[in-house]
């Protein structure tokens, strides 16, 4: 059916259709709407999910581990200073091996309070062995969602998956939005080792360093194997719903000499900006990274790469930037842009590219 | 008399120390709840007795979550279970530092939420797994590692905490009293809703006495007034039997003291406090009993 929605409605039409048994959630700007969107349908009772309203994310991320190692569908939202919160549990997820989906709404940290967009939040929970999509549009964080299921329970992943999308300039605004009618696209959730009183097992017990790191190896074995997994989820989906999107969405990449590698809304800015810069001439293409774990094999060589980063490791760089330079061998002109909600318009983004100045470090609006 | 099921649902190989009072309250709370149980661990003395992976010393589902959230994933459970029409039985089994510190907010929220479980906090007074540091459940005179010269606060009031959520059921007990723990663990869990159970676990290497002694210093606890046992049904308060007569005639509190090391050197002031603490207490509780406040 197409309608219009913002992005926080979409994720909450797309839990409609999954039908998660259980759903904790605290909330935070600017999350808020997921939440209350999601506690109407369950008043409504046009979701049958037990709605858990826990006193902290901490809490919130506890109850979905609890309700998933009973076998039960759990899925949370949060953003920023909820996401922190949760940290110690957000690890916990991982872990355990519970396949607990999670939409976080990008947002800066305080102080001081700045409720808008920023990915240093996310980017923050990097190396817990959650899986990492970030979305860019009404629809994709719709899709995203749906998917994020069929990746999390598959037997080969067996790990959480959190969609982000960035506050305001997504989860506000209003697009269209084709939803569907989901079928068997997500089967029942089966999870291997749930408890079962007629078999008790022992969850998390004290365990030695041999052990420990074999399952930290079955955590990165597994977060490989998900790369198949996500490929063959997108691959259904495109057949059964006509959309695709892939680990990367590249625009205008095949014969450009410069591209832009960016996340979230600033990568539809960055079309606009490609456009631009070929009406002018330059052979300019933009990469939107969407999952950033598992992280994708990116050919950028032999061109010019410009990575806006909306986030910052302190004393070391853009995250982004840096993995590109580890994972891709490319020296990249890093642009640091967007912190706190700045805003980061295509002919910004084109003026980066025009200016760019390969291996050195920008940041958009205060350091020069 | 309530006949105590022979099963077993500890398995003779944990790690406790010997005398361990905590382990003997679990061993009657899982006899009272029987096989279709899950237990939910926050790290904790009991973190570490069940056992190293691939083993286990329980003989029940046990899912061992982060230190201050056992209130919160019991819910999850809790919920999850009633989706699936399950009446598994979902028992928190926590220390006092996971109730009374670091878990309080999750435990508050759980309650407020009128959650579906029973939430069991063995109180040794202290932090047991990372070597016996002081808790907000430590009492005021004792030594700790972190209290090496006796502690100057008062213990917690854990029991009127979570009284203050109306739940449907509370009680305290004693692992010197295993057989009305076993009928409260067994009243407990037939009641829908948030139950709560406040054990005092008497520990031989944090208290510092001979780990034979075990049995005893809990009954010196409950004789002297200085643990009461009673429950709280709908809000109805029973003062239990053996606490009933140590109201009429309790035997001094330094009986109590004076075998545990851990309050050698307690000054005048700090027994005088822990004796008014202890009288406030009893008063109340007997007033409430009466039906007068
Ligand atoms: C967040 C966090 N902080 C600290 C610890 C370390 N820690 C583990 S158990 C424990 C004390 C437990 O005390 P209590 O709840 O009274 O249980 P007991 O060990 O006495 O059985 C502490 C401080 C931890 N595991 N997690
Ligand atoms: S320290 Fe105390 S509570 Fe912990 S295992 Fe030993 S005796 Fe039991
Ligand atoms: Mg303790």
């Amino acid at each position: 059916m197409l309608t219009i929605a913002t992005g926080n409605k979409a994720v909450a039409a797309a839990i409609k259709e999954i039908r998660p048994d259980v759903v904790a959630a605290y909330p935070i700007t600017p999350q808020t709407e997921i939440v209350e969107q999601i506690a109407e349908y369950v008043t409504s009772g046009e979701l049958d999910s037990r709605y858990i309203p826990v006193e902290s994310e901490h809490s919130a991320m506890a109850a979905c581990i609890g309700a998933s190692v009973t076998g039960a569908r759990s899925f949370t939202a949060t953003s920023s200073h909820g996401l922190f919160y949760m940290h110690e549990m957000v690890n916990w997820a991982a872990g355990g091996r519970l396949p607990i989906v999670m939409a976080n709404v990008n947002r800066a940290l305080g102080p001081g309070w700045n409720v808008w967009a920023e990915h240093t939040d996310s980017l923050q929970e990097r190396d817990t062995g959650w899986l990492q999509v970030y979305v860019s549009t009404v629809q994709e964080a719709y899709d995203a969602t749906l998917m994020a299921f069929r990746i999390a329970e598959h037997h080969d992943v067996l790990l959480p998956v959190m969609i982000n999308l960035d506050g305001f300039t997504l989860s506000h605004i209003m697009q269209s939005l084709e939803t569907v009618e989901l079928g068997d696209f997500v089967p029942p959730i089966n999870l291997p080792y749930a408890i079962d009183t007629a078999s008790p097992r022992g969850y998390g017990t004290l365990t030695g360093p041999n052990d420990y790191f074999r399952f930290r190896w079955d955590m990165e074995r597994s977060m490989r194997d998900s790369v198949a997994v996500i490929r063959e989820t997108e691959d259904e989906f495109a057949r059964r719903f006509g959309r695709s999107y892939g680990f990367t969405e590249d625009y205008h990449c095949d014969d450009a000499d410069v591209v832009v590698v960016s996340m979230g809304t600033i990568g539809k800015e960055a079309e606009v900006a490609v456009d631009q810069l070929r009406r002018e001439g330059m052979k300019a293409g933009s990469m939107r990274l969407r999952w950033l774990r598992p992280f994708p094999d990116l050919d950028l060589s032999g061109r010019d790469v410009v990575v806006i980063d909306r986030d910052y490791s302190f004393g070391f760089g853009g995250v982004l930037a840096q993995s590109l330079k580890a994972k891709c061998g490319v020296d990249p002109f890093s642009v640091i842009a967007g912190l706190g909600g700045q805003e980061v318009t295509y002919d910004d983004i084109a003026s980066f590219v025009r200016d760019r100045r390969i291996g050195e470090e920008h940041w958009f609006g205060v350091s020069d | 008399m309530t006949e105590i099921p022979k099963e077993e649902y500890i398995l003779k190989c944990t790690s406790a120390c010997a005398g361990c009072s905590s382990s003997l309250i679990l061993r009657y709370v899982l006899k009272a709840a029987g096989e279709d149980t899950v237990l939910v661990i926050p790290a904790c003395c009991t973190s570490v007795i069940q056992g190293i992976y691939p083993n286990t010393a329980m003989n029940v589902p046990i899912y061992n979550v982060a230190f201050a959230a056992a209130a919160a994933c019991a819910s999850g459970m809790s919920e999850a279970f009633a989706k699936a029409k399950k009446k598994t039985n979902v028992i928190v089994y926590a220390g006092d530092g996971g109730t009374v510190d670091i878990g309080i907010q999750a435990l508050s929220g759980a309650f407020e939420r009128n959650t579906n479980f029973l939430y069991i906090c063995y109180d040794n007074e202290a932090y047991g797994n990372t070597g016996m540091q002081r808790s907000g459940s430590t009492p005021t005179g004792a030594r700790t590692t972190t209290t090496p010269g006796g502690k100057m606060h008062a213990k917690k009031d854990l029991a009127g905490i979570v009284a203050a959520h109306n739940p449907p059921y509370l009680a305290t007990a004693c692992s010197a009293y295993p057989m009305d723990l076993f009928k409260k663990v067994k009243k407990a869990l037939s009641i829908e809703g948030p139950k709560f159970i406040h054990v005092l676990a008497p520990c031989p290497p944090g208290w510092r006495y001979p780990s034979e002694q075990t049995i005893e210093v809990g009954k010196l606890a409950v004789k002297s007034g200085m643990w009461i046992l009673y429950e709280r049904e709908y809000g109805k308060v029973t003062i239990n039997g053996p606490s009933k007569a140590a109201m009429i005639k309790p035997i001094p509190i330094e009986d109590y003291l004076s075998v545990q090391g851990r309050f050698k050197g307690i000054t005048r002031e700090a027994v005088d406090m822990l004796k008014s603490q202890a009288e406030k207490t009893a008063k109340h509780l007997k007033l409430e009993e009466e039906g007068i406040c």
